[in-house]
This record gives structure tokens, C-alpha cells and sequence, in this order.
């Protein structure tokens, strides 16, 4: 680069081509201004992260139940996002809102659906159809090709320490408070057995659905933890009184 | 190094720099090419003015041509809605009641209702209605009906669901579990009664007994049910949880019960009233007979 001659006629464009040190930079300019323009909106951007009535952390319960909602790769074939399209709406229900999965670490959304939708799944169906389903889709979906987790009514919910996981969840960001943590335990025990006193619980976590979601009383199972967890999907936000809704669906530029 | 010249055989300008003889041509891009590149550059700048696009301090920029993708579902929305609004609006007009009386709306409201029933409905009745005689789902088709099967009642069920939990209008009763209420002898002679109220068992005065002193407040004297408390017809071939004599006794001692999601805020009253129209044309659907104590029917002015 030194040789005069080159100096004098290697000008412009063609400098940051024989320059490896200037097209690294020159590269990773261009892609970061393209990364930017994409990501950072989404930080500020109203339709983003507007608030919505309703929404709240999940119950220690119903968070083992999205634990092993993950671990069995639900997800594989359930998407858990409704999107803005008549087909969706007609189907499964109101669109999904952003909001609506602010607490979600994984988020679910998707739209690769070998399962139907599963985002306001909750309350679609009994806890006794849960059951069977889980068991033996088949038994009440013939033509299902979904396969059978009977398994996950035999297996006790073992979480080695429910406090640990809001601690972590809090990390991220979920807003638990310090009570939500200390209680973590017995409000996971007490949600699935309607002999345990729940206390507040139903406060702190507003719209749990306190029972025992298994049909089975004695046991607290790994079934009673993902059914609580489905039965309450997309039932947090009120839709019939759903003000905002309207107002979303008319503004622009989103 | 600057040592363009024109390439003889191709006719192509190189670009100037020469390595052991070997050089390189200029060769330009594809006309068609480059005013493609350029093309798509241009319609970039007309779709940023047109639709949302860039980012802005609280905001995407909204695009001259007004588009969101919720406003074009409410669009989609409404104008699906204005297709079919003579016939929902009839319906909304229309008393479930009076419904019957008028045959052509009556089968639109019936397609309609079979398209809700595919959607919401067959995941627990089953694709053909046909529920199952041992999970608990009531068959549709016949004329075996827990709580009522003209067009009123299954609408209530429909709007108010069974045991629905958060809803004081829901359909509601307990069977009481018998679980330690006899030993093994009066079990099996409650079985066999219960058998023998369809014919299929022989009865016995103790089993006869026993069913009067427990059974008989609800499920009716001679097994014939009782729809003011959902009480299920025993003296008929058609069983909720099975027929075997295990099953009965199960039921017995531990008796399960159905429950139903309430579709009141899931789905809108009209096609409320066509899934209760479908429901009912599928071969059991029964005739008001109370209309004459109700004569004051609520006309929903809502489509």
C-alpha cells in the first residue's frame, strides 16, 4: 500500500476493497445500521409494548406447567400466537397481543401449526377432556396425530425449589414480589388441591383457577401442573369489555 | 498497474491489472440485470411512502395509504360480516323460539351451525356428533337428552355451559359419590337393578330397595331420568360412561361428571343460535312444549 503509484490510483471503493482491516469495519457499519433500524423500534415502539389490562406473571403452578409444556416440545407443533388474519380470528379467537406474552421466557409464538393454536386455549375445554386427550388423543380426536403423554398423570410434579425459578424469572424481569418468592411452594401445592388453604393467592395471581385439574385428588402431578397451565392461556386479558382492542384495531402505523 | 485495454476476441475492457499474463475483463452487469436492481429500489421508496415502514420516535411512519394489519382484519371482519348480515340479522331479529316457523332461515342458521359445530364443537362430540358412550360426551344424534333438547334448552347449554365454574347461570348438579355407602352385596344388587331398569339384568327386592332409598330422587322411579337436575336416563340402551357392569359401578361409587365450556363471550349469540339450530336438526330435537308459560320472548335488536 505504500507503492506511490498504487497510492495515486487506488482510490475510493476500490481502497476498501484491499483493505481488510476497512472492509471489516465498513462491513460490520453496514450490517449494524440494517440490525438497528430492525431491532431497536421494537424497545419503544407503541404497538410493541403497550399494556394491557389483565396480564400477570404465571403462578408457580401454571409456570411448571409451561416448564414441561417446553420439556415435552409442545411447541414442535403448538404455536401460541393468533395472528391479525380473519382465518386465525374466526378460529381460535381475538388476536394475540404483544402484551399478552411480555412474561413469557421462551416466548411461543409461531406460526408453523402441525397442532392447532393453543393461545387461548384455556377454558375451550374441560379439565376431564384435558386429561384424556393428553392420554390418548386419539380416544377423543381420531383423526389426531398427536401422540400420548398418559405418562404425565403417573409422574409426581417433582420442582426442586419453585422460589429458585421466580428468583430466576424475576432476573429477566418478571415482576414477582418478595411474597410471590417465599410462597412460591405452597401456592404450587395449594392451587392444585382444593383441601389446602390458598390463602391470598388468588389476589397476588388474579383469575387463578384454583383445583385439582387431574382427577386425582391424592396426587399433585405433572398432569395437574399442564393443565393449569392450558386452561389458562389467553383467558387473563377480558376481551368482551376489551376497550383497548377497539382502539388497537384502528390506529395506524403498526 | 493502469494498463486498461480493450480485449480483443470479447470485444470487453479489462480491468487493468495483470498477474503473470493472466487478466482480468471488466465484463459489465446484465442490462436487464442492473434495471431490475434499480427497479426494486424504486418500488422500495413507493412502498416506504405507501405502508408503514420506518421507524419513528413513538411510532412506525403510517404510510399515505392508511394500512395496519389490525385495521385490514377489522376490514375483513366487517366485510365478512356484511355478506352474510341479511341472514345473521334475521337470526338476531328472530327468537329461538319462533325459529322453526320459518323454514329457509331456519336452514341457513342449520349450515351455519355446522360449520360453528366443525370448528368448536368435535373436538368433544366427535365429527359426526356422535359423542362417546364411554368418555363421558353425550351423543347429539339422539333423542336422549340430559337437560333438554328443544331449541331453548340447547341454547341455554350452549350460552351457559354444565358446571361451568364463574358462571350462576350455568347448568348445574352433583351426583353424590356412594363410595362406603354399601357392602359388596348391595353394590351388586344396585348393579343389577340398575341393569334390569333397561332390561338387561335380572332385579331383586334388595337392589329395588336400594335404588328407591338412594337413586330413585333423581334418576326417577323406573330410571327415567330427570332433565330439571340433568339426572341421566338409566332405563334406556344409551350410557355416558359405560355400560359394562364395572363401569357402573365406578360411576356409583365414584361418579364422574361431564362439564361443558360456556360459549357466551367466545362466540357471538347468532352463531350461538345456528350451533342450537344444528344441534337440534341432528335428529333429536324435540318440540317446545312450554312455550305457552313464556310468552314474553326478549328480541335481541343486536345483529
Amino acid at each position: 500500500m505504500t507503492d506511490p503509484v498504487v497510492e495515486e490510483t487506488v482510490k475510493g471503493h476500490k481502497r476498501l476493497e484491499r483493505n481488510i482491516t476497512l472492509l471489516a469495519v465498513g462491513t460490520f457499519v453496514i450490517v449494524a445500521i440494517g440490525g438497528l433500524v430492525q431491532i431497536t423500534p421494537l424497545f419503544y415502539l407503541e404497538n410493541t409494548i403497550e399494556k394491557v389490562d389483565g396480564v400477570r406473571p404465571y403462578s408457580p403452578l401454571e409456570q411448571a406447567g409451561r416448564d414441561i409444556y417446553i420439556r415435552e416440545g409442545c411447541y414442535t407443533c403448538h404455536s401460541q400466537m393468533i395472528r391479525p388474519f380473519r382465518d386465525e380470528v374466526e378460529r381460535y379467537g381475538p388476536y394475540s397481543l404483544a402484551a399478552e406474552s411480555m412474561y413469557d421466557h421462551p416466548f411461543q409464538w409461531g406460526s408453523k401449526r402441525t397442532g392447532p393454536d393453543l393461545a387461548r386455549v384455556g377454558g375451550r375445554y374441560s379439565d376431564e377432556w384435558h386429561v384424556q386427550h393428553l392420554e390418548n388423543p386419539q380416544s377423543v380426536v381420531p383423526e389426531s396425530v398427536m401422540p400420548q403423554y398418559s405418562f404425565l398423570k403417573e409422574t409426581e410434579l417433582e420442582i426442586g425449589d419453585p422460589a429458585a425459578t421466580l428468583t430466576a424469572l424475576r432476573r429477566v424481569g418478571v415482576p414477582y414480589s418478595d411474597e410471590d418468592i417465599e410462597k412460591a411452594e405452597g401456592d404450587m401445592l395449594a392451587q392444585a388441591d382444593p383441601d389446602l388453604d390458598p390463602g391470598d393467592l388468588a389476589e397476588r395471581y388474579p383469575k387463578a383457577q384454583i383445583r385439582d385439574f387431574d382427577g386425582n385428588p391424592d396426587k399433585l402431578t405433572e398432569m395437574d401442573a399442564l393443565i393449569a397451565y392450558l386452561q389458562m392461556l389467553g383467558t387473563l386479558v377480558d376481551f368482551e369489555s376489551a376497550a383497548p382492542y377497539e382502539e388497537l384495531a384502528e390506529e395506524k402505523g403498526r | 498497474m493502469a494498463n486498461k485495454r480493450v480485449d480483443e476476441p470479447t470485444g470487453t475492457e479489462t480491468v487493468g491489472h495483470e498477474w503473470d499474463g493472466i487478466e482480468e475483463l471488466d465484463t459489465p452487469l446484465p442490462r436487464w440485470w442492473l434495471w431490475t436492481f434499480y427497479l426494486t429500489i424504486a418500488f422500495s421508496i413507493g412502498y416506504v411512502i405507501a405502508y408503514p415502514a420506518w421507524p419513528m420516535i413513538d411510532r412506525a411512519t403510517a404510510g399515505v395509504l392508511g394500512w395496519s394489519s389490525r385495521g385490514d382484519l377489522a376490514e375483513d371482519m366487517s366485510a365478512a360480516d356484511m355478506a352474510r348480515s341479511g341472514v345473521r340479522e334475521q337470526l338476531a331479529r328472530v327468537s329461538i323460539e319462533r325459529l322453526p316457523e320459518d323454514s329457509a332461515l331456519m336452514q341457513q342458521a342449520v349450515a351455519g351451525g355446522a360449520a360453528a359445530f366443525r370448528v368448536n364443537c368435535v373436538q368433544c362430540h366427535g365429527s359426526g356428533a356422535a359423542g362417546s358412550q364411554e368418555l363421558g360426551y353425550p351423543n347429539l344424534n339422539d333423542d336422549d337428552w340430559l337437560w333438554g333438547g328443544d331449541l331453548k334448552a340447547i341454547e341455554y347449554t350452549l350460552v351457559h355451559g354444565i358446571r361451568q365454574s364463574g358462571d350462576d347461570d350455568t347448568r348445574t348438579s352433583v351426583m353424590p359419590p356412594f363410595e362406603g355407602a354399601f357392602d359388596t352385596e348391595q353394590l351388586d344388587a344396585l348393579t343389577d337393578h340398575v341393569l334390569a331398569l333397561s332390561g338387561k339384568a335380572d332385579a331383586s327386592l334388595l337392589g329395588a330397595q336400594i335404588y328407591a332409598d338412594n337413586c330413585a330422587a333423581c334418576h326417577g322411579v323406573r330410571g327415567e331420568g330427570d332433565r330439571a337436575q340433568g339426572a341421566p336416563t338409566l332405563n334406556d340402551a344409551i350410557w355416558l360412561r359405560g355400560s359394562s357392569r364395572e363401569a357402573i359401578k365406578r360411576q356409583i361409587l365414584q361418579p364422574r361428571m361431564g362439564m361443558m365450556p360456556k360459549w357466551e363471550g367466545r362466540l357471538d349469540p347468532v352463531t350461538i343460535k345456528m350451533l342450537a339450530a344444528y344441534v337440534h336438526s341432528l335428529g333429536g330435537g324435540e318440540d317446545f312444549v312450554e312455550v305457552a308459560e313464556d310468552p314474553e320472548v326478549e328480541v335481541d335488536e343486536q345483529p
